[in-house]
């Protein structure tokens, strides 16, 4: 079931890419922020940089998130997203909005909003978890199944009780179905920071005992770290951590799949001290990039999660293709 | 069979009490309202149908034109059309949906064998997957040309839309489903194997090629009449299946009055949820399909 594949052969120090990438990042940061200015700097450090801001959260939150619901389902296919998180985190939230009225949802304080939405999330994923991943027997490819039509019929839940809510509107439904990256507010933003440092700050403490749950359940155990509460722990920090990033811009279901590969790929390490931050870096990277490229290079009307939900899809069916070759040969 | 068809008379009566109730104006609104309850019914029956014969062809229970991308080739067709040929009438546009679901069926099962892993699970895992693919490349091709509201309209399915004079072409799909019957013992057979079914004197690959243009043409004029309609291909023929068994002879037209009788129901929920207003009918499909397609699947693994 667990494909773990070796690291690529290093060269260098380990840290070494890590700084490569970490360089590559604030180059582009700085190239986002500068490129083709034309209005005031103060306007550009407003505008440019609250996106490039709720870019760095996003890209940070799923690329960890992903990361360690593999490392916590050992297997390296499945992300959050593709299993309905972030589905189930929409439906919550329209949920919430259904009982307390549009009105009354508006006026709560958006922190108190978000940590009962986070917390509700959180106990219901468990216990969709519980369920799912009830019998070992399971197959890889039963979870992946259930993942997807659950994240669809949730999909179509929350559509629905949103129509319900404003039947006139159409529009209301379109933008749940799409991340947009542009429209977030600045609340949402500092708490998405708030999240995703006290989730890292959680994982700094605990990356060694992540290295561990690798090697599988028996060995875990036999190591003296208690595997089930360890997964139970990771499966909050990755609710968290999805919480966030649907929070701030909606669903992108398939960036993480691409992050982590790239990460796994060129991190050259199985470390989480060193693919943790890989893997948040690698995110941020590939949104403010794509952004950048979509607005400037090509000059293209379109929405960016769209292009990320194409290239995903695409890189979840090879890497489905490629994993059924290797358990056929 | 008294029980379904006091089904279908109930939810035909609920169907059509719940609009004429507070406007005498039947006349006219009989003109609305029955094409509608038609258009549920043949869509529900029809699709249905191409689920069964998608299921037979695959050799796997748990595909149908929504899951194998037909439906959103269907979309892509139809967006072609619109870019390129607004002004042609609306057969031409059924015309390419068609035949774009063909190519989307047709590359479906190209992929489909050319995966080794032989777990049951992957054909649908796949399907889906590439049905996001291509929605995901005609939300993009949307987007770039303005034309997302549209797509929109289109994706949803919804019956409110459906007048005289718009839904005729249905009809045709209808002649389909009444081929499927006349040849179901041929489609029984290449549901066991295509060994079995060479043995026995057929033709495999006409049958294939014939079933798959059924299926494209179901999918693509479905897609152009109402939308999206998802798991009636799905959670239907898998429900009658568990009480009548795999003879598509026998079980052919119980597949098809439970499939309209489905998509009946779902179309009254989705007038009665918020009165005046109505709900898109696929998404209360949605919503109410996942779960039986869930207690299927693991009810169909616990067992092997």
């Amino acid at each position: 079931m667990s494909e773990q594949a070796l690291p690529m052969p290093l060269k260098g120090p380990r840290s070494h890419r890590l700084i490569v990438l970490a360089v590559s990042f604030f180059t582009v940061c700085m190239l986002f922020m500068t490129w083709n200015t034309s209005a005031s700097w103060e306007f550009i450090l407003h505008f440019r940089g609250k996106k490039l801001l709720t870019l760095v959260a996003v890209g940070a939150a799923i690329g960890i998130a992903t990361l360690l619901f593999q490392t916590a389902c050992q297997n390296r296919i499945l992300t959050p997203g593709i299993m309905g998180f972030d589905a189930m985190y929409l439906l919550l939230q329209s949920s919430f909005m259904f009982l307390l009225g549009s009105f009354g949802f508006a006026s709560m304080d958006p922190i108190f909003k978000w940590s009962i939405q986070t917390t509700a999330m959180t106990f219901s994923m468990l216990l969709l978890f519980k369920i799912v991943f009830r019998g070992s027997t399971a197959s890889i490819h039963l979870l992946m199944l259930t993942g997807v039509v659950l994240g669809l019929g949730l999909t179509s839940l929350n559509g629905l009780l949103l129509r319900i809510m404003d039947p006139t509107q159409m529009a209301v439904i379109q933008d749940a179905f799409f991340a947009s990256f542009s429209a977030t507010t600045t609340e949402l933003l500092w708490l998405a920071f708030i999240g995703l440092f006290i989730c890292m700050g959680v994982l700094f403490r605990i990356h060694h005992k992540l290295d561990v749950l690798l090697l599988g359940e028996w060995h875990t155990n036999n190591l003296g770290v208690d595997y089930k509460s360890l997964v139970n722990m990771l499966l909050v920090l990755v609710t968290v951590l999805v919480a966030v990033s649907t929070a701030t811009v909606g669903p992108v279901t398939f960036l993480g799949l691409i992050v982590v590969h790239l990460t796994y790929r060129l991190a050259g390490s199985f470390r989480h001290k060193i693919t943790i931050p890989f893997a948040a870096l690698m995110g941020a990277t590939i949104l403010i990039v794509g952004e950048w490229a979509l607005q400037h290079v090509f000059a293209f009307q379109t929405r960016l999660s769209v292009v990320i939900e194409f290239m995903g899809g695409l890189l979840f069916l090879l890497l489905i293709f490629r994993q059924g070759r290797k358990c056929s040969t | 069979m008294i029980v379904f068809a006091v089904l279908v008379a109930s939810s035909l009566a609920i169907g059509a009490l719940n609009i004429s109730d507070p406007a005498f104006d039947s006349q006219l609104l009989l003109q609305t309202r029955l094409p509608r309850t038609m258009a549920a019914i043949l869509s529900g029956a029809v699709l249905a149908i191409a689920g069964v014969i998608m299921q037979s062809m695959a050799r796997n229970r748990f595909v149908e034109p929504g899951t194998t991308g037909a439906i959103e080739w269907a979309i892509l067709g139809m967006l072609c059309w619109i870019l390129f040929a607004p002004q042609t009438p609306i057969w031409i546009q059924l015309i390419v949906a068609v035949l774009f679901s063909l190519i989307g069926t047709f590359i479906y099962f190209v992929l489909l064998r050319s995966v080794p892993s032989s777990s049951p699970l992957m054909a649908p895992l796949i399907g889906i997957i590439y049905a996001g693919i291509i929605g995901a490349l005609v939300s993009l091709i949307a987007i770039h040309f303005d034309l997302l509201e549209f797509v929109w309209l289109w994706v949803q399915g919804d019956f409110s839309m459906i007048m005289q004079g718009r839904y005729e072409l249905l009809f045709f799909t209808a002649i389909l489903a009444f081929l499927a019957y006349r040849w179901a013992d041929y489609l029984t057979a290449m549901n066991l194997s295509s060994s079995i079914a060479q043995n026995i004197g057929m033709n495999t690959q006409v049958i294939f090629a014939l079933a798959i243009l059924a299926v494209a043409t179901i999918a693509g004029t479905t897609a152009v009449m109402v939308g999206i309609l998802p798991f009636v291909g799905l959670v239907v023929p898998n429900i009658v299946r568990l009480f009548l068994g795999d003879n598509l002879r026998k079980t052919l037209p119980w597949i098809a009055v439970l499939g309209a009788i489905f998509v009946l129901f779902c179309d009254v929920m989705a007038r009665l949820m918020v009165p005046p207003f109505e709900m898109p009918v696929g998404l209360v499909m949605g919503a109410i399909g996942c779960p039986i397609f869930l207690w299927i699947l693991y009810r169909q693994v616990k067992r092997v």
